[in-house]
C-alpha cells in the first residue's frame, strides 16, 4: 500500500485540552493513516481518553484543530463527528441497557435512514424496504462478530465480555471510515482478548475501517498494531511504529520500567 | 414605596415558611438521596395528630411530644418498608414511591381524622404590627423567628456535634461512611426524625394560618421551586430559594396580579424555577453533577 | 399444550417484525377487535358504556401518550392532564367557532395544538435532564389549568365557566347515543394504538429508548438528542390532546378545567407504572385496573358485614391501596402488569411442564 502524506485519514495538530485550569492534553500532534490500526498507550491519566473523547466531539479543545477527512474543526460537535464517519466505543460500557443486542446494534445505523419518522409511523412510502434493508445490514455485523444467539436478549442481561462485543457491534454499525476503541479488552481474560484482537484485525484488513485503540495490555498493542503513540501527563513521547517505540529509551523510563 | 416594602416583607416572611417546608426536603434529600413526595403528606400527617390531641383536652407540650413520636414512628415504617427495597434505584423510581407513599398517608390521615378543617390556635395574635410606617403581621414575624432559632438549632446540630458528622459523612458517600463503622440505619431514622421534627413545626404554622387541611399537601409542592433555585443539598440554599419565592410569589400577585389575572401565585414560582434552570441547571448552591463517559 | 409454537418460523424480515408472531395470536387479536366492533354494540347496556368501557379507552390512550414521553423516551412529566385540557378546550373552540368542521378534523386540530403546547413546555428539556424536568411539566399543570379558567374566551365566555359537549357526528351519522361513543372512541383508539405500535417500533421509537438508557451516548452516535425528545413531547402531547378530548365529549359530555387538575396527572402516571413502562400493552391493563379497582372496592365493601366500613371511608380505603400498590409494583415488578401478564404467558407456553 503506498502511503502518501494526502491519504493521511486522521491529523491532530498541537491540541490542547483542559478542565477548569487542569491540564488534560498538551500540544499532541500525530497522523493516522487511512487503514492502519494505531494503538494510544501510556500509563493511566495521561489523557488518552480525553483525547479520544476530543476527537469524537465529546469534549472540545482550547487549542489546535482536528482535520478529519476533508473536515477540519477545533471545535466538533459529537453529533457531526457521527455524520462524517467516526465511530466509537467506550471504557464504561455505554449500551442501551433497556434494549435488545439487535436493536442496539440497529440504533448504530440511525444516520443511514432516509425516511421520516411519519413515513415510518404510517408505514408507507420508503419505510417498509428500507426497514427491509437495516435490518440486512445489522445481521451481517452480528454475523461478523458471532453474535447471532444473543440476537433478542436485553443488553443489560449479558455477561461483559459480550456486551463490549455488542457496542463494538454498535459502532461498526454505522460503517465507520475511523473507529475509536477505549479500552475494549479492558476486564477480559486472554481467551477473550485474542478472540477480541482477531475481530479488531478483521475489522481492519476485510473492512478497510482505520483502527485507533486505547489498550493496556502491550502483547496485544505490538501483535496487532502498525502505529503506536505513547502518552504521558498529557504530552507525546512516543510516535513510530512499534518496534521503535518499544525501543525508545524515554518510552521505557516513563512507562514499560527501565531494565536492569 | 412603603407599600412596595410592606408587600416585599409580607413575602419574604411567607418566603420563611417556605424555606421551613424546603428544609425538611433538603434533610432528607441529603441523607437518602431522594425527593420526599410525600413529605407533605407526613406534614399534614403529623400536624393533625397534634391538633385532634389538643381538640381532645391534651396539653400543648405533650401533644407535640406524641406528635413528633408518631413522625419518628413513620419515619421508621418509611425506611423499612419503601426506602430498603428500593436502595439502588433511580431518583425518578424512588420518587415515584415516595408519590404512592403520600397517597398512603393522606388516605390514612383521612380516614382518621375525617376531611374537614381543624382550626389551630397557637396563641399568637393576628393584628398587625406597625413597624416603621409598615403594617406587619405579628404572625407572620413569630414564624420568621422560630424558623431563624430553628436554622440555628440545625446548624449547630450538623456542624458542632457527632451525630452531625455523621450524617454529614452519610450525605456525602453512604458505603464510606459505613465501612468507617457508620450506622446508616440509626443516621437515617435521626435525619428522617428531625426532618419530621422541621415538618412538625412547619406544619403547626402553616395550620396556624391556613387551618389544618388536606391544601396542606399543596404547600409542600411549592417547595419544589425553592429547593430547585436553592439546590437540593443545601440548606442556607432552601432558605434563600425560599425567600426569594416568597418574595417574587408576593409582588408578582399584586404588580402583575391586575393584569393577567389573580391566582398567579399558582403557577408564577414554577415558571420561574423552571426559568432559573435554563440558566443554572443545579440551583444556586446545588452541586453541578459531572458525567463521565 | 395447547398453544403450539412448533413449525411457525418467519422467512422475511417483515414477518419477524409482527408484533404477533403466532398465528394464533393475531387470530386472537382479530377476534378480539371483531368482539369489541360487532358484539359489544350490539351487546352492551348503557352502565358498561358510559361508566367502563368509555373512561377505560380513554384511559388507555392517556396512558399511551404518556408512556411515549415518560416510558420510553425517558422524560418525566406530570403535566399530562394539561395537555389532556388544551386538547379538550381546542377541540371544543374549533368546533365552536369554526363552522362546518368535521368533528374528527376538529379532535385532530385539538391534539395539534395540544402538541404545540407541550413542545413548549418541553423545550426546557434540551437543557435540563431527570428528575428536574419535573418543575417544568408541572408549570404546564398549573399554568394550563389557570389560563383556561382565568380567560373566558376559552370556554366561549360561558357564565359558569362549565360547557357543554357539541353534538358527536361523523358523516353524518348521529353517535351521541352511548353504544354511538363507544364506537367512536373505540375506532380513534384503534388507529392511534396502531400508529403507536408503528413508531415504538421504528427508528424514532428506538432512539427514544436510546435517550431514555444513555443520552450521552445516544448523541454519540448520531442521534440528534433535541428532535427526539421535542419529537417525544410533541407526540406525547397530541395522543394526550385527544384523549383529552375524547374524554370530555364522549365520556363527560361536559368541557371543564377541574377534570384535568394535578390529581388526574398522577392518576395517568399511576396508569403507567401499575400496567408497564415502554409497554403497550400495559396502558390497557393500567387503565382496566384504575377503572375497575374501584368499583370492585365498593362491591366488595357492600359485601361485608354492615358499619364495618364506612362508605365515605371507601375512597380513603381506595387511596391507600392505590399507594400501597404503586410502592409494590415498583418495589417487585417495576414493568408493571404487563410484565406480569408475560411471564404467565411464558408458563402457559410450557404448561403442563415447568420448564
Amino acid at each position: 500500500m503506498i502511503q502518501t502524506a494526502a491519504t493521511h485519514l486522521l491529523e491532530l495538530n498541537n491540541i490542547s485540552l483542559s478542565f477548569k485550569g487542569v491540564k488534560a492534553i498538551t500540544d499532541i500532534s500525530f497522523r493516522v493513516a487511512e487503514g492502519e490500526i494505531c494503538a494510544l498507550i501510556g500509563p493511566n491519566g495521561a489523557g488518552k481518553s480525553s483525547l479520544l473523547n476530543v476527537i469524537s466531539g465529546v469534549y472540545q479543545a482550547q487549542e489546535g484543530h482536528i482535520r478529519f477527512d476533508r473536515h477540519q474543526r477545533r471545535r466538533q460537535r459529537a453529533h457531526d463527528a457521527a455524520v462524517q464517519g467516526i465511530a466509537r466505543t467506550f471504557q464504561n460500557i455505554a449500551l442501551f441497557k433497556g434494549m435488545s443486542v439487535l436493536d442496539n446494534v440497529l440504533t448504530g445505523r440511525n444516520l443511514k435512514r432516509r425516511s421520516s419518522w411519519i413515513e415510518q409511523a404510517l408505514g408507507i412510502g420508503r419505510a417498509r424496504a428500507e426497514d427491509d434493508r437495516q435490518r440486512e445490514a445489522a445481521e451481517r455485523v452480528i454475523e461478523f462478530l458471532h453474535l447471532q444467539p444473543w440476537r433478542d436478549v436485553p443488553v443489560g442481561k449479558l455477561p461483559y465480555g459480550l456486551q463490549k462485543r455488542v457496542e463494538l457491534a454498535r459502532a461498526l454499525a454505522a460503517e465507520p471510515r475511523l473507529l475509536l476503541l477505549d479500552e475494549p479488552m479492558a476486564g477480559m481474560n486472554a481467551e477473550e482478548k485474542q478472540q477480541m484482537s482477531r475481530f479488531i484485525v478483521d475489522i481492519n484488513r476485510e473492512l478497510g475501517t482505520t483502527v485507533v485503540l486505547i489498550e493496556h495490555d502491550i502483547g496485544v498493542v505490538m501483535g496487532i498494531s502498525n502505529h503506536v503513540v505513547v502518552l504521558d501527563y498529557g504530552r507525546k513521547i512516543g510516535d513510530g511504529s512499534p518496534e521503535a517505540v518499544r525501543q525508545d529509551p524515554e518510552v521505557i523510563s516513563a512507562y514499560l520500567g527501565t531494565r536492569h | 414605596m412603603e407599600f412596595f416594602f410592606e408587600v416585599l416583607i409580607g413575602g419574604l416572611l411567607a418566603g420563611v415558611m417556605y424555606a421551613l417546608v424546603a428544609i425538611g426536603f433538603v434533610l432528607i434529600y441529603k441523607a437518602s438521596g431522594v425527593f420526599n413526595f410525600a413529605q407533605g403528606a407526613m406534614v399534614l400527617f403529623s400536624a393533625l395528630t397534634f391538633v385532634s390531641l389538643l381538640e381532645r383536652g391534651v396539653p400543648f407540650w405533650l401533644a407535640f411530644v406524641i406528635s413528633l413520636a408518631a413522625m419518628a414512628l413513620m419515619a421508621v415504617l418509611v425506611e423499612r418498608v419503601v426506602l430498603r427495597p428500593l436502595v439502588n434505584r433511580s431518583p425518578i423510581t424512588l420518587f415515584m414511591a415516595t408519590l404512592g407513599l403520600s397517597y398512603v398517608i393522606e388516605g390514612f390521615a383521612q380516614a382518621l381524622w375525617g376531611a374537614q378543617v381543624h382550626g389551630l390556635e397557637l396563641g399568637i395574635s393576628d393584628e398587625p404590627l406597625e413597624l416603621g410606617g409598615m403594617l406587619l403581621s405579628q404572625f407572620d414575624i413569630f414564624a420568621a423567628l422560630t424558623a431563624a432559632s430553628l436554622v440555628l438549632l440545625l446548624s449547630w446540630l450538623f456542624n458542632k456535634t457527632r451525630l452531625g458528622l455523621a450524617l454529614r459523612a452519610v450525605a456525602d458517600d453512604p458505603l464510606a461512611a459505613l465501612a468507617v463503622g457508620i450506622r446508616l440505619q440509626r443516621v437515617w431514622v435521626v435525619v428522617w426524625t428531625v426532618a419530621g421534627f422541621v415538618g412538625l413545626v412547619a406544619g403547626l404554622l402553616w395550620g396556624a394560618r391556613l387551618g389544618v387541611q388536606f391544601s396542606l399537601s399543596l404547600v409542600v409542592l411549592k417547595a419544589l421551586p425553592v429547593l430547585i433555585i436553592g439546590g437540593f443539598t443545601s440548606i442556607s440554599g432552601a432558605i434563600v430559594g425560599g425567600l426569594i419565592i416568597g418574595a417574587s410569589e408576593k409582588l408578582a400577585e399584586v404588580y402583575l396580579g391586575p393584569f393577567i389575572g389573580s391566582g398567579i401565585e399558582n403557577w408564577f414560582p414554577y415558571v420561574l424555577a423552571l426559568l432559573f434552570l435554563l440558566v443554572r441547571p443545579a440551583g444556586l448552591f446545588g452541586e453541578r453533577a459531572i458525567e463521565r463517559v | 399444550m395447547f398453544y403450539r409454537e412448533a413449525g411457525q418460523f418467519s422467512t422475511r424480515y417483515a414477518q419477524d417484525r409482527r408484533v404477533f408472531a403466532l398465528r394464533q395470536d393475531r387470530h386472537g387479536l382479530a377476534a378480539l377487535l371483531l368482539v369489541a366492533f360487532v358484539v359489544v354494540p350490539w351487546l352492551g347496556n348503557d352502565y358498561w358504556f358510559s361508566a367502563i368501557l368509555i373512561p377505560f379507552l380513554v384511559l388507555s390512550l392517556a396512558g399511551l401518550g404518556l408512556n411515549l414521553l415518560t416510558g420510553y423516551a425517558g422524560q418525566l412529566s406530570l403535566g399530562s392532564a394539561a395537555f389532556m385540557a388544551v386538547g379538550a378546550f381546542a377541540t371544543y373552540n374549533f368546533e365552536v367557532r369554526v363552522a362546518g368542521l368535521p368533528l374528527l378534523l376538529s379532535i385532530v386540530l385539538g391534539g395539534l395544538s395540544a402538541a404545540l403546547v407541550a413542545v413548549l413546555f418541553g423545550l426546557p428539556s434540551l437543557r435540563i435532564k431527570g428528575f428536574y424536568l419535573l418543575v417544568s411539566t408541572l408549570a404546564a399543570q398549573f399554568f394550563v389549568t389557570w389560563a383556561l379558567t382565568r380567560f373566558s374566551w376559552f370556554s366561549n365566555h360561558s357564565a359558569s365557566g362549565v360547557i357543554s359537549a357539541p353534538p358527536l357526528e361523523v358523516l353524518g351519522l348521529n353517535l351521541d347515543s352511548p353504544a354511538g361513543r363507544y364506537l367512536l372512541t373505540l375506532t380513534i383508539v384503534v388507529v392511534l394504538f396502531w400508529l403507536g405500535k408503528n413508531l415504538v417500533r421504528s427508528e424514532l421509537g428506538r432512539n427514544w429508548m436510546a435517550v431514555r438508557d444513555m443520552d450521552a451516548a445516544a448523541a454519540v452516535i448520531g442521534i440528534e438528542l433535541a428532535k427526539t425528545k421535542l419529537l417525544a413531547f410533541a407526540i406525547s402531547g397530541f395522543y394526550l390532546g385527544i384523549a383529552g378530548a375524547l374524554w370530555a365529549f364522549a365520556y363527560l359530555g361536559t368541557v371543564e378545567p377541574h377534570g384535568f387538575d394535578l390529581n388526574r396527572s398522577f392518576q395517568i402516571l399511576f396508569i403507567i407504572i401499575i400496567g408497564g413502562l415502554g409497554s403497550l400493552l400495559g396502558n390497557f391493563l393500567g387503565a382496566a385496573f384504575i377503572v375497575l379497582f374501584p368499583v370492585l372496592l365498593s362491591n366488595l365493601v357492600a359485601l361485608l358485614p354492615g358499619g364495618l366500613v364506612d362508605a365515605g371511608q371507601v375512597e380513603n380505603l381506595q387511596k391507600i391501596i392505590f399507594g400501597a400498590l404503586i410502592i409494590l409494583f415498583l418495589i417487585k415488578e417495576p414493568e408493571g402488569l404487563a410484565r406480569l401478564w408475560q411471564r404467565f404467558r411464558q408458563r402457559a407456553r410450557l404448561w403442563p411442564l415447568r420448564y
